[in-house]
């Protein structure tokens, strides 16, 4: 099994190759377009700016290949901003489209709420999509941390897999077909991350 | 719900534990991964580690530190200490560093926080306030401590956020050491002050203490560090007592 880490220079490669390693797969850490290609599943981590991470993708020219493994049905997981690029667009971006590889938009919490932003730190994964292979054997009373001031916002909810409450009960686990993203960081998780992650390498 | 979090801190001097860690059983005890394990295992929510190198080479050992304990603990972590540089910033981030705490170069150069913040999101920008009472008000230091600055903590604390911090690890140097609570008054005029969630640092001694810096405090986190070296507590017993007394916390 080829598991390529899409390497784009936007942080947290190391800690989401270690995650993988230790569950038994060593993973490609690229930003070949070859490598992509021949890869099984591919991981899009994240950490930063939406604009930033797009310009980054689109100075390597990985924009397209990543749109046409996503078609031809190739298992794949974005992580953090790494989910939100999938969408279409976000609020903060000012320049620059999402991958669109999913209808909607990411939005920002709002503090009228009386929440505080950044979202960071342990909170509740409420499954709602039972059958989602990425969330098999995750418990609605299992934690998983958070670090961030958006969240997406599908505009077809049956993508929605698992939800979860802070001010506003948004989407923190995608899955379409192929397609899997959380907002949440599994390789920072602890053992549920991991058990997120072995089912990624192993069922989805 | 999101979880009130339990942080323990470790120094780091040359890559290594310092302040003795007295746990039982470890092979190392100066061993920063080994001791990262061991808080793994009690449940801890994440843990901060504080370089507190005086040579600027030796620091470069501090990246090498962090790709060991990203390697080997699979929590979230923070690191800080004498960093003052964008370039510091991306390395530790890089190496697996969830977060990155900055202090006296950010009171020297707040444009620190504006430019990592923007280059890697709020979220992983830590600005560290030591603060002590004055008369009427509260004072940042800097330097470990050391020097004055004749800023106002709150004043400093609003403008943080406003430059993008995504968090505020607020020392009381009046508690710090003391054992006798956290700086319940302090923490408050914080948190109130800002809407960026604050950890508390400094005078945690018994497990009510906790409590309220959470209740009364209005804390997100509280960070301890030689309570949990010494074994006084542990962070599983503290968060049960929490739980029991209705607080929101992540046991495993």
């Amino acid at each position: 099994m080829k598991i390529a880490i899409i390497d784009y220079g936007m942080g947290n490669i190391h800690s989401v190759a270690k995650a993988i390693q230790v569950c038994g797969v060593e993973p490609v850490i690229t930003n070949n377009k070859d490598q992509i290609s021949k890869a099984d599943k591919l991981i899009l981590p994240g950490v930063g700016a939406f604009d930033d991470a797009m310009l980054e993708l689109k100075k390597l020219d990985l924009v397209s290949v990543i749109q046409e493994q996503v078609k031809c049905k190739k298992p794949f997981l974005g992580i953090c901003l790494g989910m939100q690029l999938l969408l279409e667009s976000s609020q903060e971006a000012k320049v620059s489209k999402g991958l669109g590889i999913l209808g909607g938009q990411v939005v920002k919490f709002s503090s009228t709420g009386g929440i505080k932003i950044p979202h960071m730190g342990w909170n509740d994964c409420k499954v709602v999509d039972k059958k989602c292979l990425l969330l098999s054997g995750i418990n609605d009373n299992d934690q998983v941390y958070f670090c961030h001031s958006y969240y997406p916002e599908p505009s077809d909810k049956t993508v929605i897999a698992a939800t979860c409450d802070y001010g506003v009960e948004f989407s923190c686990v995608i899955c379409k077909d192929n397609v899997y993203g959380v907002q949440f960081h599994p390789e920072k998780s602890q053992t549920v991350g991991l058990k997120i992650i072995k089912n990624f390498i192993g069922l989805c | 719900m999101l979880s009130k979090r339990i942080i323990p801190c470790l120094d780091i001097k040359e890559g290594r534990v310092v302040k003795g860690v007295k746990f039982l059983g470890l092979r190392d005890a100066g061993d920063p991964v080994e001791v990262a394990k061991v808080y793994d295992q009690q449940g801890a929510d994440e843990l901060v580690f504080l370089d507190i190198t005086a040579s600027f080479e030796k620091r470069k050992t501090l990246v090498e530190l962090v790709e060991k304990i990203a390697a080997n603990i699979f929590m979230p972590f923070t690191v800080g200490g004498g960093i003052g540089e964008i370039s510091d910033i991306r390395n530790l981030l890089n190496a697996g560093a969830e977060k990155v705490s900055v202090n006296t170069q950010a009171v020297k150069f707040p444009e620190l926080i504006s430019s990592a913040a923007k280059r890697f999101g709020n979220q992983c920008i830590v600005v560290a306030i030591d603060a002590k009472k004055q008369l009427d008000h509260w004072e940042v230091f800097i330097n470990g401590g050391r020097t004055p600055t004749g800023i106002d903590a709150l004043v400093w604390a609003e403008k943080v956020a406003r430059l993008g911090a995504g968090e505020i690890l607020l020392t009381s140097m009046d508690c710090d050491g003391t054992k006798n609570g956290y700086d319940l008054e302090l923490t408050r005029a914080i948190t109130q002050k800002v809407n960026i969630p604050v950890i508390a640092s400094g005078g945690a001694g018994v497990l009510e203490d906790f409590y309220n810096v959470f209740v009364k405090a209005g804390a997100d986190a509280a960070l301890a560090a030689s309570l949990f070296h010494y074994q006084e507590l542990n962070v599983q017993q503290v968060k049960k007592y929490l739980k029991e007394k209705g607080i929101a916390v992540r046991l495993s």
